[in-house]
């Protein structure tokens, strides 16, 4: 019992990286399947990191490379503390830290585009912060545990209980993933947005880390959806495929939305969550009470 | 290892070009050319960018932008100048305010005429550049290499 947890990290952050990888490649070769054309070879993604490596290091301010190595790492520890049972809400807080030093490193530069990018990355987290705490509340309400490893191996269907929380969740899992039409403060592949946002003053080495990061995070949020369906593994890995198809459908078929229609939605993900958790509170009361 | 080839990431600048060349170099980025197939992407940010494709006789007024353009991008990088305007004027050559050809301003490693040049000739050009890119950066690996080594020789003086 006491290595098993251990075993789950260092499997996260060896094999996560490989995985998100591989998952931006198969986003992509979908994506041009739906657009009509060949798309990029499969290990694009690994190809693009490896020639970031490559390129010459172009600094602003050295400030800024501190802030992403830091936002690499917490978003790593915050997964890896995830694969390794911890506590939810630890992990959504050392998650959220995360990409506050993000936000600090698109600051630490004097460029408007950067600022920007910034600006709308804060917007970001207020949207989805709300969202995504109500769905470790759910998952507590119907399992009776914060921790992720308890979670895991319980019997009782989760998403039976909490349909609108996982609706929620897969909406602001759309702001997450950086894909239309929340993709405000950076995007994907080859879409355009005020020249690329928060990355705009990051490139070479300090941008691969970026990617890298968002690999682990990608992973750690395919996770999040499978404790949805963790009662039966099966479903549970369908389910993810599922999400994430539709993801890549919904990001191929809507349009970027303004800033406030990005925070609108995920508040109102929010609101769902809300209710989804007070009638399963009056259910849940209904029962220990025996209907009395 | 050698990505660089495998992922050029291209950008865009029009230099007072009649816009010809411009609507063939987005022709390249639809599902008949899809030029994503080799790992390229059209990128708006410079210092993301490796390859600067470049379109028109450069004016005046966009000389400066066009050499803060370059300056920006991390080495190694390549430019392409697209059509016969971005290599030497072309019909604009002699109008008072066209500097006439990219050359005349950062230094250019492939040229593509054509009036308008064709989305397969661009194409063809972006793959000559990737042979040019990869030549660039063996090249300033070796230069780190030497310096890294001339460094150690110069410490290991220094302590005997």
């Amino acid at each position: 019992m006491t290595w098993t947890w251990l075993i789950g990290a260092v499997l996260f952050l060896v094999l996560a990286p490989v995985i998100g990888g591989l998952v931006a490649g198969i986003d992509r070769k979908i994506t041009a399947r739906m657009q009509g054309r060949v798309g990029p070879p499969l290990l694009q993604p690994f190809y693009d990191v490896g020639k970031l490596f490559e390129k010459e290091s172009v600094v602003v301010t050295t400030a800024q490379n501190f802030y992403v190595l830091a936002y690499l790492i917490f978003i790593a520890l915050s997964g890896a503390l995830f694969f390794a049972g911890g506590d939810l809400l630890l992990i959504i807080f050392a998650f959220t830290l995360a990409h506050v030093f993000l936000v600090l490193g698109a600051y630490a530069v004097h460029s408007p585009y950067s600022h920007i990018g910034a600006e709308r990355e804060l917007i970001q987290l207020m949207a989805y912060e709300p969202m995504i705490i109500l769905a470790a509340v759910g998952l507590y309400m119907v399992t009776n545990s914060f921790y992720v490893a308890d979670i895991a191996v319980s019997t009782i269907p989760a998403i039976l209980y909490l349909p609108g929380v996982f609706l929620g969740f897969v909406t602001i899992l759309t702001i997450k993933l950086r894909k239309s039409p929340f993709d405000i403060s950076t995007s994907h592949h080859a879409h355009q947005e005020i020249v690329k946002g928060i990355t705009t003053e990051f490139s070479g080495s300090t941008l691969a880390q970026v990617e890298i990061a968002h690999w682990y995070e990608n992973v750690f949020l395919l996770g999040f959806v499978f404790l949805f369906f963790s009662w039966n593994p099966v479903i549970g890995v369908i389910a993810v495929v599922v999400t994430y198809l539709a993801e890549i459908f919904v990001d191929n078929v809507t349009a970027r939305v303004r800033w406030q229609a990005a925070l609108k939605s995920g508040w109102f993900a929010a609101v769902l969550g809300i209710v989804n958790l007070a009638v399963l509170a009056y259910i849940l009361g209904y029962m220990m009470t025996g209907g009395v | 290892m050698a990505f660089l080839k495998r992922s050029p990431w291209i950008l865009h600048y029009d230099a007072s070009s009649c816009n010809g060349c411009d609507i063939e170099v987005l022709a390249c980025l639809t599902p008949l050319y899809d030029v994503e197939r080799f790992g390229m992407i059209n990128t708006g940010n410079p210092k993301h960018a490796d390859i600067l494709l470049i379109t028109g006789g450069i004016n005046t007024q966009n000389r400066e932008v066009v050499e803060n353009i370059y300056e920006q991008m991390p080495e190694p990088k390549v430019v392409i100048a697209v059509g016969i305007c971005a290599a030497t004027g072309g019909i604009f050559r002699e109008c008072y305010n066209i500097v006439g050809g990219i050359d005349k301003v950062i230094p250019v490693d492939v040229y593509v005429p054509g009036c308008a040049a064709r989305p397969e000739q661009i194409i063809d050009g972006v793959v000559t550049a990737l042979s040019i890119l990869e030549k660039k950066r063996a090249a300033m690996a070796g230069t780190a290499q030497t310096r890294e080594e001339e460094q150690h020789t110069e410490q290991a003086g220094e302590s005997t």
